[in-house]
């Protein structure tokens, strides 16, 4: 590996940049304070880490302690799964400044650890919280409030194809214009599409207004409810892109403990597939659900990244004190 | 062979893609939401030095290039073979091709230190510093009194380059080459 250079114990954030950074906690807390959401503090470490096929849990080993079998412990990739079981609990509106951990994520926009704004609206929606969401980053941000677009539209406006009806071996095709033909060959539909959003409707939308997707495909729903439209199965999953930086990720949220356990039960499929470990049924989160978790709306903010977007920076290491390289 | 894989990449990382040896010039990470992850890379092929982009998915291996840069003198050229030998006192001598000299070919002066890339132990291109030295072989003759103004006019240098020169310059100046521009920029200090 290369040497650390010299000076390296230094932040890669200027201090004005750390203070940007406390005024944006600040007006977060002030936000939710006027609207009575609750701030909770969830654990960073829990004994179960997240199924998604492209999310990678950081492992943590313990000491083995009395009422915790194992010694497994997992940096959460977001706070969620604890937060629901708060709503559960009657908790009421939540919201959390929490520390995340994704492994293996590091570019302009990513480090594996990062902070997220995530809260949840009992009685809300995805359109009411998209809602909220504008109120919060309109009011941090000097913006014109987001369009809403749907994630069919996005991809017929920007990649010239529809997500939903076009073959798998036409998108395939369509991707061997960024990856070889082997490679091509080897993506499921949804890497396909993630592709695409990344290399051409992400792109585009760098030069467009801000703009809230949603209604993602049914196979993209993760933890939201979905429903018919337009004759296919939708998502309520919305996501905000600023000058093309993904800011946000917003559901309906499931709360049928059955589908959460068979999404659960695919995502570990999935995983399987691709090489990677399984992941262990969080049966908390399940019977939290089972219990009755009120219909609500949530969504988890990128902090860091709108900062980079509140002082115009290209890098995450310009608001980041110690990206992970100096950390 | 050691294999990086595409959260090593870092510009400067020499790799092997479809069979040719490339440079990493740039790598972002990429990735939507809760979706896969990919690496948009621009790579240059050191075999045609044109420059790719290429996405991979991320965590794929691309396998290590056996690439070097070292400084080596120029020595002759046989006619087909341009030779340069080793600065570090080993005396190695490599035998370049001419498609490896030819982005060289009009900056070669004997004596002088050049960079050579070797591929698999084989010169696969050489490059120029970015200043050379070369003698004025032919130029129309010089105009006194012309030292400030401008105006300028063709020289041909001992390597068969020809530069734009001021009107003041004659044949047997040593000039000093800007190798990137390709131009002028001053004499040489003797």
């Amino acid at each position: 590996m290369s040497e650390i250079p010299r000076g390296s114990w230094q932040a890669t954030a200027s201090l004005a940049a750390l203070r940007s950074r406390a005024e944006q906690s600040l007006f977060a807390r002030g936000f939710f304070a006027g609207r009575g959401v609750l701030e909770v503090d969830t654990p960073i470490m829990g004994r179960h880490g997240v199924s998604d096929p492209n999310l990678d849990s950081i492992p943590a080993t313990l000491k083995p302690s009395v009422g915790y079998a194992g010694s497994r412990a997992w940096l959460q990739t977001s706070p969620e799964y604890h937060m629901k079981r708060l709503l559960a609990g009657g908790s009421g509106p939540i919201f959390q400044i929490a520390r995340a951990f994704r492994d293996g994520e590091r570019g302009r926009r990513h480090n594996p650890e990062f902070v997220l704004l995530e809260w949840y609206r009992p009685g809300f929606d995805d359109g009411d919280l998209m809602e909220e969401v504008a109120d919060l980053v309109c009011g941090w941000l000097d913006l014109p409030r987001p369009r809403r677009l749907s994630y069919r539209k996005a991809f017929i406006l920007y990649a010239g194809l529809d997500p939903f009806t076009t073959s798998d071996t036409a998108l395939a095709h369509r991707c061997s214009r960024w990856v070889d033909a082997h490679l091509a060959a080897s993506l499921s539909r949804d890497d396909c599409l993630d592709l695409l959003m990344s290399h051409e409707v992400e792109t585009a939308l760098i030069s467009e207004p801000p703009t809230f997707i949603e209604q993602y495909p049914a196979s993209q729903a993760a933890l939201a409810k979905t429903s018919l439209k337009d004759g296919v199965t939708v998502a309520h999953r919305f996501e905000l892109y600023v000058q093309g930086i993904e800011l946000c990720n917003g559901y309906w949220e499931l709360t049928d403990a059955a589908e959460q356990r068979r999404r659960f039960e695919r995502d570990n499929e999935l995983r399987v597939k691709a090489g990677k470990p399984e992941m262990a049924i969080d049966e908390r989160v399940l019977s939290a659900l089972e219990a009755g978790m009120p219909e609500c709306a949530g969504v988890a903010l990128g902090l860091d990244r709108l900062l980079m977007l509140k002082l115009g920076c290209d890098d995450i290491a310009e608001v980041l004190p110690f990206p992970v390289e100096r950390a | 062979m050691a294999s990086h894989s595409t959260n090593e990449f870092r510009s400067g990382l020499k790799v092997l893609l479809d069979g040719d040896p490339c440079v990493i010039l740039e790598n972002e990470f990429v990735k939507p939401g809760k979706g896969q992850a990919f690496n948009r890379v621009k790579l240059r092929n050191l075999n045609t030095n044109r420059v790719w982009d290429r996405t991979f998915k991320s965590g794929e291996n691309l396998e290590s290039a056996d690439v070097m840069d070292l400084e080596m003198e120029y020595l002759y050229s046989d006619g087909e073979f341009w030779h340069f030998m080793l600065t570090d006192g080993s005396f190695e001598q490599y035998p370049a091709d001419e498609k490896a000299v030819a982005d060289v070919l009009k900056w070669l002066k004997e004596q002088d230190v050049y960079t050579v890339t070797l591929y698999n132990d084989a010169p696969l291109s050489v490059s120029a510093p970015n200043f050379v030295e070369l003698e004025v072989v032919d130029t129309d003759p010089g105009m006194k009194g012309d030292t400030a103004q401008g105006g300028s006019k063709p020289a041909t240098l001992s390597t068969g380059a020809v530069v734009n020169v001021p009107l003041f310059i004659n044949v047997g100046e040593l000039l000093k080459i800007d190798t990137r521009s390709g131009e002028y920029v001053s004499r040489a200090k003797t």
